[in-house]
C-alpha cells in the first residue's frame, strides 16, 4: 500500500487556483521527487500535504485521510516538513532547534539518543550546538532543518528544495546523508527540487509538474533518460 | 543622603510593578505584534477579584493564588474568544478591540464594585524587623515577590519544552506548526501568563494606590515606558526598563520636577527613547525582507 496517496488535489491562494487536480502516490520506504519550473506548484504541493493551504481532493497517509487536519496534527502523525527557506528558529540555539523537532514526543531517553544520531550525521551541528541558530551558515541551517525533521521520528519527510543556495560540495554531502537516512532509518521522502539532475539521481520515482498539473510521471531513471525532459530540465 | 536612598528604594518597589506590567505587555507584543492597551485594566479587574474573594472571607494568600489562577484562565479565554477569530485582521481592528476591552473592564468593574476607593490589605507586616525608615516592609515584599515571579518565568521559558515552544511559536509560527506545536494554544497560554503577571502586579500595588477602577491608568503608562525603554523585543529588557523607570521617575519627582509632572515624565521618556534609540536599550532592530 502506498504511504502517501494524493487524489484530485486542488489548492487555492484566495481565489487563485494553484493546483489543478494532482494525482500521485509514494511507496513506503521510497524517495519520490516532484520536478518543475518556478511557479509549477511544487512548494504548494508540499504545503497542501501539511495543511498549510486551502485544498480540495483527498490526501491520505497510510490509508488514513489527513485532508483538512491542522498542520500540527499532521506533524504528530509523522510527517516532517523541511520547508522552503529552512524554517530555522533563529533566536534559539542549534540544540533547542533539535529539541523543538521532538516537541510531539515524550520519550526523553530516545530523544537524547536521536539527538546524538543527528549529531553523528551532521558533526558540524554538534560543534555549534549552543550557538544561536540564526548565526549558522546556509548549509548548516539546511542540515539543521533536516536534523530537526529527523527528531520527529517521521514516517515521511517532505523536502522543499534542500539544495537551494548551497555550494555544490555541501549539496553532495547533504544528498548523500539523505540517501543514508532513507536507507537506514526507513524514512520515506518526497523531494521537491529545481535541480533535476540531483533529484533524479536520488529518487526512485519522479513526477513532472507544469502549472499545477502532472504532465509526466514514472521511474526516475526513465524520466532522466527522456529526451524532452533532458532538454527542458536537465539542460543537455 | 537618606532621602536619596529612600527614594531610590521606593522607586525600585514601584519599578517592580512597572516591570511586571512591561513584561506582560512585551509578552503579548512578541506573540501578536500589538500593544495590549487593556493590560492595566485587566490587572485592575483581577485585583478586584482578589478583593472580592477576601471580602467573602478567604485569607490573603488563598485569594492571591485564586486570583492568579482565575486571571490566567480569563486571559486565555480573552485570546480564544475575542482575538482568535480576528487573528488575521488588520492592525486597527486589534487596536479597537484593545480599546473596547479597556473600557469594558473599566466600566464593568465600576458597575460591580463601584467607583469608590477601597482599601486593599498588604500581606506583609507593617513594621520592618530591623530599625529603618528607608523602606517599608510592603516595599520589600513587592520587590521580593516580583523577583521570585520573574525568576520563575525565566526558568519556565528557558528550561521547559512548553516555554521553548512558546518562544518558537512567537518567533516563527509556520515552523512551529511544522514541528507539531499548536500555535493557537501557545498564544492563549501567553495571554494567560500575561494576565496572571498583571494580576500579581495589581495586587501588590493596590495597597499603595488604593483599589478603584482607574488605579492602573498611570501605572500602565509607566509600564509602557518601561517596555519601550528596555526594548519591545526583549522581555529581560522590559523588566530592567520597568525598574529603571521606577527609580528615575521617583528621583526626578523628588529632586527635579515635583510629583505633579511625574506622569508627563513617563511620556517624555517614551518619546525620548523612540527618538534616540527606537528599539530600546536592549531591543534588537528587526530587519525584514520585503
Amino acid at each position: 500500500m502506498a504511504l502517501l496517496e494524493v487524489k484530485g488535489l486542488e489548492a487555492f491562494y484566495g481565489q487563485i487556483k494553484a493546483l489543478h487536480g494532482l494525482d500521485f502516490s509514494l511507496d513506503e520506504g521510497g524517495i519520490t521527487t516532484i520536478l518543475g519550473a518556478n511557479g509549477a506548484g511544487k512548494t504548494t504541493t508540499l504545503r497542501s500535504i501539511c495543511g498549510m493551504v486551502k485544498t480540495n481532493g483527498t490526501i491520505s497517509l497510510a490509508g488514513e485521510s489527513i485532508s483538512g487536519r491542522s498542520t500540527e496534527s499532521i506533524a504528530k502523525g509523522g510527517v516532517a516538513h523541511v520547508p522552503e527557506g529552512r524554517g530555522t528558529f533563529v533566536r534559539v540555539t542549534t540544540e533547542e532547534n533539535l529539541r523543538l523537532g521532538a516537541f510531539t514526543r515524550r520519550d526523553s531517553k530516545a530523544i537524547a539518543q536521536d539527538m546524538e544520531r543527528v549529531y553523528a550525521y551532521f558533526p558540524r551541528l554538534k560543534e555549534r550546538r549552543s550557538q544561536q541558530a540564526g548565526t549558522l551558515s546556509g548549509g548548516e541551517q539546511q542540515m539543521l532543518a533536516v536534523g530537526r525533521a529527523l527528531m520527529l521520528r517521521p514516517r515521511l519527510m517532505l523536502l522543499d528544495e534542500p539544495s537551494f543556495g548551497l555550494a555544490p560540495l555541501i549539496v553532495q554531502e547533504l544528498f548523500g546523508i539523505l540517501r543514508t537516512i532513507n536507507r537506514e532509518e526507513k524514512v520515506s521522502m518526497l523531494l521537491v527540487e529545481q535541480n533535476a539532475n540531483l533529484a533524479l539521481d536520488l529518487a526512485d520515482h519522479a513526477y513532472l509538474l507544469e502549472t499545477g498539473r502532472v504532465v509526466m510521471s514514472g521511474v526516475a531513471s526513465d524520466i532522466a533518460a527522456n529526451e524532452a525532459v533532458r532538454q527542458s530540465y536537465l539542460g543537455y | 543622603m537618606d532621602l536619596l536612598i529612600q527614594q531610590t528604594l521606593s522607586g525600585l518597589a514601584t519599578g517592580a510593578i512597572y516591570a511586571c506590567i512591561a513584561l506582560a505587555v512585551v509578552m503579548i507584543y512578541q506573540a501578536i505584534d500589538h500593544f495590549n492597551f487593556a493590560q492595566g485594566e485587566m490587572a485592575m479587574f483581577s485585583t478586584f477579584i482578589a478583593w472580592q474573594l477576601m471580602d467573602w472571607g478567604f485569607p490573603f494568600w488563598i485569594a492571591f493564588v485564586g486570583c492568579v489562577v482565575i486571571s490566567f484562565i480569563g486571559g486565555m479565554a480573552i485570546e480564544k474568544v475575542v482575538f482568535g477569530p480576528i487573528r488575521d485582521a488588520p492592525v486597527l481592528s486589534h487596536v479597537i478591540i484593545f480599546i473596547a476591552l479597556f473600557s469594558i473592564f473599566n466600566s464593568t468593574a465600576g458597575f460591580i464594585w463601584e467607583f469608590t476607593i477601597k482599601e486593599f490589605p498588604s500581606p506583609f507586616p507593617a513594621t520592618t524587623p530591623f530599625e529603618t525608615d528607608l523602606i517599608s516592609m510592603h516595599e520589600i515584599g513587592i520587590i521580593l515577590v516580583t523577583l521570585v515571579m520573574l525568576a520563575m518565568i525565566w526558568l519556565f521559558f528557558r528550561f521547559t519544552p512548553i516555554g521553548l515552544a512558546m518562544r518558537a511559536a512567537a518567533a516563527n509560527p509556520d515552523s512551529a506548526r511544522l514541528v507539531g506545536v499548536s500555535v493557537n494554544w501557545m498564544l492563549a497560554l501567553g495571554w494567560g501568563l500575561a494576565a496572571a503577571i498583571g494580576a500579581v502586579a495589581g495586587m501588590l500595588i493596590a495597597p499603595i494606590v488604593f483599589l478603584e477602577p482607574n488605579m492602573m491608568l498611570g501605572i500602565l503608562l509607566y509600564g509602557f515606558a518601561g517596555a519601550v525603554v528596555g526594548g519591545l523585543t526583549s522581555p529581560a529588557g522590559a523588566v530592567v526598563g520597568g525598574f529603571l523607570v521606577g527609580v528615575v521617575e521617583n528621583l526626578a519627582g523628588t529632586f527635579l520636577i515635583g510629583s505633579e509632572l511625574k506622569l508627563t515624565f513617563a511620556l517624555i521618556l517614551i518619546v525620548g527613547v523612540l527618538l534616540v534609540r527606537p528599539s530600546g536599550i536592549f531591543g534588537r532592530t528587526v530587519v525584514s525582507r520585503v
